[in-house]
């Protein structure tokens, strides 16, 4: 699995964004992670204690939240929310459209952090 | 006061990197004319097999060449290489995926301007390869019969990203339990405009029809005018603003 990729990737960013700005450790991290994700939240965490050693982010927690998938119907444009399980069994709540467009879900944003 | 903690916003996607270069690529591919097919599936589920008898039922209309990414070994590239087609063995170190870099480094081996078709068979491997955009121009998948009708339950991303479904092995069918039906409903659900073809790569069943969708995209791709090709399913998906 590429949760080393994925961890960094994340690293390298918020270094990137704590450079010049007189950081001493940066302490969270928010991240939001769209339902499609296969990726566990505790393997990233491990990844990210063992790459970020050394550095300004050693002892960061990264505060994941799961983003349910947006889906938009096609028939009258409206979009919803809906869990991973409901994917395949998804349906218009407007209008009862079963074929529907996913439009999120597998976003993995890094939204900011705290730092001292 | 320098210990109160402060709040710096960010709001960067991971994958932007991956798929600016991307969108890079098939702008290149687009001016080269070379259509860029990746094929994503499981360990053994037939994208050699599918790869080999797709040039096979082709070549006399398109010329070919494939990327490999076998971790560790050159079996495949070897097998495409045989039949005479130029074959290329990705350096993935033992990566689980292969993202928009590794596909432009391998394409670099390649004449572009000599070929119309460059195949990559990805890792093997439903979950990862999804999530990273090569910057091919089609995403195809392979869905073998012996590994049951469920996989879409469980795998969605990789049924929304793909542009097609083949599902292989059907000289399985009669021999196993897999539902048809019931697998492409849950497919249609998760992506309704993917194309599906029932296909067998050892008795060649299916090929006529799924070669003809094959010919088609590539024969649209080649004579449209630059930035007017028909976006694939999965960029539906690069989500850098939602
Ligand atoms: N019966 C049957 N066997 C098939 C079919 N397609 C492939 N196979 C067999 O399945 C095995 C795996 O096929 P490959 O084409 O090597 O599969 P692959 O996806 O490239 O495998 P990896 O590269 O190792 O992930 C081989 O023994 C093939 O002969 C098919 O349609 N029917
Ligand atoms: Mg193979
Ligand atoms: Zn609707």
């Amino acid at each position: 699995m590429h949760e080393l990729q994925i961890t960094e990737r994340i690293l390298d960013i918020v270094l990137k964004h704590a450079a010049g700005q007189k950081v001493d450790r940066i302490v969270r991290i928010h991240l939001r992670i769209g339902a499609l994700s296969d990726l566990e939240d505790e393997w990233i965490q491990r990844y990210f204690d063992y790459l970020s050693r050394g550095t300004v982010a050693e002892n960061a927690k990264l505060a994941i939240v799961r983003a349910n998938a947006v889906m938009r119907c096609p028939s009258c444009s409206s979009s919803f929310e809906v869990g991973r399980e409901e994917l395949a069994s998804a349906q218009c709540p407007d209008c009862g459209e079963r074929e529907l467009e996913l439009a999120a879900g597998r976003e993995y944003l890094i939204e900011n952090m705290e730092v001292l | 006061m320098s210990d109160a903690v402060r709040l710096i916003e960010i709001k960067e996607e991971i994958h932007a990197d991956n798929d600016r270069t991307a969108k890079a690529l098939r702008a290149k591919l687009e001016e080269k004319k070379t259509f860029l097919l990746n094929l994503m599936s499981s360990p053994g589920s037939g994208k050699t097999s599918t790869i080999l008898k797709t040039i096979e039922t082709l070549r006399d209309r398109f010329r070919f060449a494939v990327l490999e990414a076998d971790i560790d070994s050159t079996v495949d590239a070897e097998a495409v290489a045989a039949v005479g087609i130029p074959a290329v063995q990705l350096r993935t170190g033992g990566f689980c995926h292969l993202d928009a870099a590794m596909v432009t480094k391998g394409l670099e081996a390649l004449d572009l301007d000599a070929l119309d078709i460059v195949v990559v068979e990805n890792v093997g491997n439903l979950v990862c390869p999804a999530e990273f955009d090569t910057g091919a121009v089609r995403n195809a998948m392979i869905l073998s019969v012996p590994e049951g009708d469920d996989k879409p339950l469980k795998y969605p991303l990789m049924f929304t990203v793909s542009d097609v479904l083949l599902v292989n092995k059907i000289d399985y069918l009669p021999f196993s339990n897999f539902d048809l039906e019931a697998m492409r409903k849950r497919a249609m659900k998760l992506n309704p405009q993917m194309e599906i073809f029932e296909v067998s790569a050892r008795t060649g069943q299916g090929f006529e029809q799924w070669a003809s969708w094959l010919a088609r995209e590539v024969s649209d791709f080649l004579n449209s005018a630059p930035g007017a090709s028909r976006p694939a399913i999965g960029k539906f998906l690069s989500i850098s603003r939602c």
